[in-house]
């Protein structure tokens, strides 16, 4: 992106809730400043004073350890001082509401919220009824907009672009955010996307959100750009919904056998923590083809290029 | 004390009325003209001109929320939103605290309303014990108490076996069953409609055969007992196909409709927002064409609110954590003649206010619902032309839970007269 395009526009958002309320515009313009705190990454002392001054919470509801040092750590390489509150230590377990917790959060001068919650919609919720900026880290099985721009991120930065590219999103999609977020992402900047999975986790309502959902794997393979691969879950609330690991590593899990139908310049993503021979053999997590610490780096990016974002716009 | 109504439209569905004429009432009962022998000035006089006068309308799907929830309803203020909805008798659910699953607790809200609330207020009871579905209420004490129908509303009974034997008891003690048709296992944690919105949004779908496979049971259930069987607030349209089979094969089961069913679809929930969050969910355009066919052909033959208020800090949370349930009987009138009769011309005023009077008091056995002589003089006055705006904030409610605060309506009762005295006027 050239830095015309950058100045053509203005954020203007306090909050990121979603990737499906962003322009293909904005989703660039926030990539393009997250190639700019890449760099601070490389740099000997990795910290800007972008946020110096502001408080930024980390508000998680639900458990997460992965997105929150992400977060924990980009906001701490802008200089923001960064509390961590978690739904065990919240008065959310002596039965206050989110409302409410939220409200105290802002009333001890809290400038940026990251929420991330079990229930869908629940940082819109927040948004609507607070001035600090509320960034989602992931809510329900609705939306994880920076793990979307970090997936996009990467794809652009080792295929130079996103539209035109097939990318086939593998796994539990019904539960997922992760798709969700990714599937908004990848179609408004041009991409193609392929939904596979088995048939209870992966409904054809999805066709609707203008993506193609198939039950065939190896079809699909040869044709795919990109293949990210989602973390299959067969704990107490899934085991209705396919009879086994077993049966799931037989239609759907990336082996070596299966992988030699991919392209050789095919990229292999995954959101984590992965399940080491499920979802992907383990050799092929590890290997040539696979970005996924690349998309660990560039989480921290995409995190300190939306909190710088978001968090900079003035509020009411 | 004589009145008489002048001059108004009186559509008495029961005895085939629709015609202009005057209404008299003396003592609190509807009187033949004739009968009025008093000197005109001792005759209190109402002007109707230009208005229906109806039978009191009745509402049979009503949570008043005593005992035990003060602070989303009371009998008193719940009574009072039914008057100003045009509404002369409410039934009211059993799924209060204590649960009416007992005489005492029947006796006790009886005795309430006598004491405060400005309508009549009819109390069902509960078709299991505690509302859990494992065993049966006791349902001819209940009965002796004055229940009017036996439901689990707000829960399903999940257990055919149990059902049966409930359909089979409330036979012989002559009650209606009604039945709010959910199967746990389908729904499971839904909280919307199973659709586009619901996979958009990530919220838990709730399939339309988590209704219709109950609807179904009932359906075999009430040819098996020769009982009725009741379906509460039909939602889906496969319900509406299914009761229409059964009812032509003579089954005794009937079907309701709430207001938001027709007035909304799901994607009013794509904010989040829980005044859209009810049960069973707002469903998609077909299900509301559905609906409307089922409204149109008699498939569904009674409307009613389906008011359950919940306070405004109760609502205010998280989609998935709010509980289920929007107030309603301030704007199911409106809501109903603005839709039903004037924009999609469903049917015509006089099917409307059956489906308000004559059937709900058929499916209760109680003598309301029409205007006949010797019965109690309970009596709507509707304007059907009157343009309106809803506004939640003068509601008579406690809660203000509605999706309809702000619409813009055409057709209001403007005066609602319960045993020949005004309990309400606009």
């Amino acid at each position: 992106m050239t830095e015309q395009s950058k100045s053509a526009l203005r954020w203007q958002r306090k909050d990121l809730l979603g990737i499906r309320e962003l322009s293909a515009e904005e989703i660039t313009f926030i990539l393009d400043t997250a190639d700019a705190f890449k760099e601070v990454g490389t740099r000997e002392i990795k910290k800007v004073p972008a946020l110096r001054g502001k408080t930024l919470v980390n508000f998680f509801v639900e458990p997460s350890t992965r997105t929150r040092t992400s977060f924990e750590i980009a906001a701490i390489r802008l200089s923001a001082d960064v509390i961590n509150i978690s739904a065990s230590a919240s008065s959310l377990t002596k039965g206050e509401t989110l409302k409410d917790t939220a409200k105290i959060l802002e009333a001890n001068h809290a400038d940026i919220i990251v929420l991330r919650h079990s229930s869908s919609g629940a940082p819109q919720f927040l948004a609507e009824r607070l001035t600090s900026s509320i960034i989602n880290a992931g809510d329900g099985a609705h939306e994880h907009p920076t793990q979307a721009l970090l997936d996009l991120y990467t794809i652009r930065e080792r295929k130079g672009a996103v539209a035109g590219l097939h990318v086939v999103i593998v796994g539990d999609i019904l539960f997922s955010r992760v798709a969700r977020s990714n599937i908004f992402g990848l179609l408004k900047l041009g991409a193609r996307v392929t939904l596979v999975g088995p048939s209870t986790l992966v409904p054809r309502e999805f066709e609707k959100l203008g993506v193609t959902v198939s039950y065939d794997i190896d079809e699909i393979l040869p044709t795919a750009d990109v293949v990210n691969l989602l973390r299959i879950q067969h704990e107490r609330q899934r085991k209705e919904y396919f009879p086994g690991i077993g049966e799931y590593i037989r239609l759907f899990g990336l082996t070596k056998d299966r992988a030699k139908r991919l392209k050789p310049d095919c990229l292999i993503m995954h959101p984590g923590p992965i399940n080491r021979g499920v979802e992907i053999d383990s050799e092929l997590a590890d290997g040539a083809q696979s970005v996924i610490l690349d998309q660990v780096t560039n989480g921290l990016a995409i995190r300190m290029a939306v909190l710088y974002l978001c968090g900079g716009i003035a509020t009411p | 004390m004589s009145t008489v109504i002048r001059n108004g439209r009186i559509i008495d569905p029961a005895n085939k009325r629709d015609e202009v004429a005057d209404l008299a009432m003396i003592d609190g009962r509807i009187v033949d003209l004739s009968e009025i022998r008093t000197s005109p000035s001792e005759i209190d006089e109402i002007d109707a001109t230009n208005l229906i006068v109806c039978p009191g309308l009745i509402d049979l799907h009503v949570h008043l929320r005593e005992p035990g929830f003060g602070w989303k309803e009371t009998i008193e203020s719940g009574a009072r939103a039914a008057a100003a909805g045009g509404f002369t008798t409410i039934v009211c659910m059993p799924n209060t605290s204590p649960i009416a699953d007992s005489p005492s607790t029947i006796a006790w809200i009886k005795d309430r309303a006598a004491e405060v609330a400005c309508v009549n207020v009819l109390p069902t009871g509960a078709i299991s014990k505690g509302l859990m579905g494992e065993e049966l209420a006791p349902i001819s004490s209940l009965g002796q108490a004055g229940v009017v129908a036996i439901t689990d509303d707000g829960r399903c009974v999940q257990n055919n076996e149990l059902m049966r034997r409930a359909v089979e008891y409330a036979r012989m003690v002559g009650l209606p069953v009604f039945d709010h048709c959910q199967d746990y296992n389908l729904v499971g944690t839904g909280v919307v409609h199973e659709g586009y919105w619901s996979t958009l949004l990530g919220l838990p779908g709730w399939p339309s055969a988590g209704e219709e496979a109950i609807v179904m049971r009932n359906v075999l259930l009430a040819e098996l007992c020769d009982h009725h069987i009741h379906c509460q607030h039909i939602s889906a349209a496969g319900s509406v196909r299914i009761l229409r089979e059964a009812q032509a094969r003579g089954v005794r089961i009937s079907g309701e409709v709430c207001p938001h069913h027709l007035a909304l679809t799901d994607d009013a929930i794509q904010n989040f927002d829980t005044n859209f969050k009810m049960n069973p969910p707002l469903r998609g355009k077909e299900d509301v064409t559905a609906l409307l066919e089922g409204i149109a052909d008699g498939t569904l033959g009674i409307l009613a609110s389906d008011h359950a208020p919940h306070a405004k800090f109760e609502k205010e949370v998280e989609f998935d954590a709010a509980p289920f349930g929007i107030v309603g009987l301030e704007t199911e009138l409106g809501l109903f003649i603005d839709l039903l009769v004037h924009k999609k011309k469903t049917i015509d005023l006089p099917r409307l206010i059956e489906m308000f009077t004559v059937n709900p008091a058929r499916l209760l056995q109680i003598e309301a619902g029409t205007l006949s002589p010797g019965r109690t003089a309970d009596v709507t006055l509707i304007d059907p032309e009157l343009e309106w705006t809803f506004d939640a904030s003068a509601s008579q409610s406690i809660s203000r839970n509605t999706p309809f605060d702000g619409w813009k309506l055409k057709g209001r009762a403007v005066r609602t007269i319960v045993s020949g005295q005004t309990a309400w006027k606009l």
